[in-house]
């Protein structure tokens, strides 16, 4: 759990405020939010919370393409957002749309996944090399001549996926990155970011309604309503707090039901990790 | 009463892929329908067919007890208004209250009653303060509710709705749930192309499971769910509640419907 995670610091949010030039109020306020080396955080929150502008504050989007009221600093990996160019934040932080398909183009996924690096005119060899070890990793291979549209939903947010992977970020920021997909293709997204996570470290901010899929891998859970953060802890922590469905967060039902019995008096042991738990725990007593 | 009727409908694309095969099926009117299965399986080729965008390539579909290529699309599209799953498929109109108000003028209703029912869907889909803009700024998940609330406003026999839930939060899922309750209430034949299984769950649709074009499982959802066989080859999984129930040693007759109901069971209801 993140509170275990030694790592330092890859994303440091303080003081941020943000309003876009036509809007009455700010879209993110007051934020402070560290994010660990290797930490897999979930973002949620209703719609209008101010998800998106942080996502966007993150990867350098606000305020390079959207201008306006910027208090605060957001610090990732060692520079500040604010101060330095798009193409240098590309190689820190990756982005990963909803729809991959606002994301690939090219006439095959191979060159798809090249994109990135060739807008950076890294050399040819290495360019191979990063292209292969991203598809190997999603598992693509045997697609890289095949074209985008002729791709599965589920490919092509793999193919999506490697794209931002070949370009080594240190820090991936997925947009609802499931919730285009069938249950199963969901579930071997998720598996994919765990894998990422894991094998070569990389830090997942994750923005995500469907929270039952995210919240067995995730190590933290960012609630945010108006603009503010209202909430931040451990996932199972989060979801068993009373207070988090006025945040018009959707708890999933394991933890509803777990939280309503230990709130009527009934003892259970530790939070339930998945259905099954619970209902073992259930059985036990 | 028979509202929907698929007679061994097969459709294939001018490209040349079968989308749809052999798929024979009947919704009778107020009935709460849910089609999953994973992408590309023919969900959204067989809801076209439905309100006469799609006609088959072999079979026939009957809409109450009509065959579509009898129909205009026109006459369809009265009685079975569809959101579809890409809003931006649909919304083309300068302004939020010129769409609601588009198929309206198209389907003849006078001046005043139509703007009631623009007046209606705005609000109730919380996207009156919209009502000048372009349908262009709003999200993903009000432009959604901008296609529910443009069908909704003219009142068809049959609603469909195809991935209703996506992109939208903890709240609005809540409300879809109430409009389902309502539409059910009012006798609607309701259609819901969706993956989003824990939705479903309580709502406790008849459940047609889609895999390669094919009509592969058709029953009650909680029936259909316990076929491990027929969700893998469909690529979906199971609600959290029908899991807690399956885990349990000692369980109740039935699956438990909500938090509610293992709540009640779990403090001493067994």
């Amino acid at each position: 759990m993140s509170q275990s995670l030694p790592g330092p610091v890859i994303a440091s949010i303080k003081g941020l405020t943000f309003r876009y030039p036509d809007a009455q109020r700010p879209a993110v306020k007051d934020l402070d939010i560290d994010i660990l080396r290797g930490e897999i955080v979930i973002l949620a929150g209703p719609s209008g919370c101010g998800k998106s502008t942080l996502l966007r504050c993150v990867n350098g989007l606000v305020p390079h393409m959207y201008p306006g009221e910027y208090k605060g600093s957001v610090v990732v990996d060692g520079v500040s957002v604010a101060d330095t160019p798009m193409s240098m934040l590309s190689q820190k932080v990756g982005l990963l749309f909803q729809n991959p398909e606002n994301q690939i183009f090219m006439f095959s996924v191979e060159r798809d996944v090249a994109f990135g690096l060739q807008n950076l005119s890294v050399p040819r060899d290495e360019m191979r090399a990063r292209v292969d070890e991203a598809m190997r990793l999603l598992g693509i291979t045997g697609l890289a001549q095949r074209a985008p549209h002729e791709l599965s939903d589920g490919q092509k947010q793999r193919a999506a996926l490697a794209g931002v992977i070949a370009m080594r970020p240190k820090l991936i920021i997925l947009d609802e990155p499931t919730s285009l997909l069938d249950p199963q293709t969901a579930l071997e997204v998720v598996s994919l970011i765990e894998k990422l996570n894991r094998e070569l470290g990389i830090t997942f901010v994750v923005v995500e309604h469907r929270l039952e899929l995210l919240t067995p891998i995730a190590h933290r859970l960012v609630v945010m309503d108006g603009g503010a953060k209202v909430m931040d802890g451990p996932p199972e922590q989060v979801l068993s707090d009373p207070d988090v469905e006025a945040h018009g967060i959707g708890v999933p039902p394991t933890f509803e039901l777990y939280s309503s019995l230990v709130k009527n008096g009934m003892r259970l042991e530790g939070v339930p990790d998945s259905p099954e738990a619970l209902a073992r725990e259930l059985d036990r007593r | 009463m028979n509202m929907i009727e698929f007679r061994d409908v097969s459709y294939v694309h001018r490209t040349g892929t079968t989308a749809l095969s052999g798929v024979s099926l009947s919704i009778d009117k107020g009935e709460t329908v849910a089609i999953v299965g994973e992408n590309g399986a023919g969900k959204t080729t067989l809801v076209r067919h439905i309100n006469g965008l799609l006609r088959p390539t072999r079979g026939s579909v009957l809409v109450e007890g009509k065959d579509t290529r009898e129909t205009t699309a026109a006459a369809l599209s009265r009685k079975v208004g569809i959101a579809f799953q890409n809003p931006d498929h649909q919304l083309f109109s300068e302004s939020v209250e010129g769409e609601v108000r588009f198929a309206l003028r198209n389907f003849g209703f006078a001046e005043d009653l139509a703007t009631r029912r623009v007046d209606w869907a705005l609000n109730f889909f919380e996207l009156d303060r919209y009502r000048k803009s372009s349908p262009l700024v709003l999200s993903g998940g009000e432009k959604k509710r901008l296609t529910l609330g443009c069908i909704l406003a003219w009142d068809p026999d049959v609603v469909v709705l195809d991935e209703p839930t996506v992109g939208q939060d903890a709240l609005q899922k809540e409300k879809l749930g109430h409009i389902f309750k309502m539409l059910q209430s009012t006798g609607k034949t309701i259609i819901i192309v969706s993956h989003d299984v824990e939705f479903l769950w309580p709502i406790q649709p008849r459940l047609l499971v889609m895999a390669g074009g094919r009509l592969v499982a058709d029953g009650e959802m909680a029936e259909v769910m316990s076929d491990s066989a027929t969700l893998e080859r469909a690529r979906v999984t199971r609600p959290q509640l029908l899991r807690l129930y399956s885990g349990l040693q000692r369980r109740p007759e039935r699956p438990f419907l909500g938090v509610d109901d293992a709540r009640t069971w779990a403090e001493g209801g067994r």
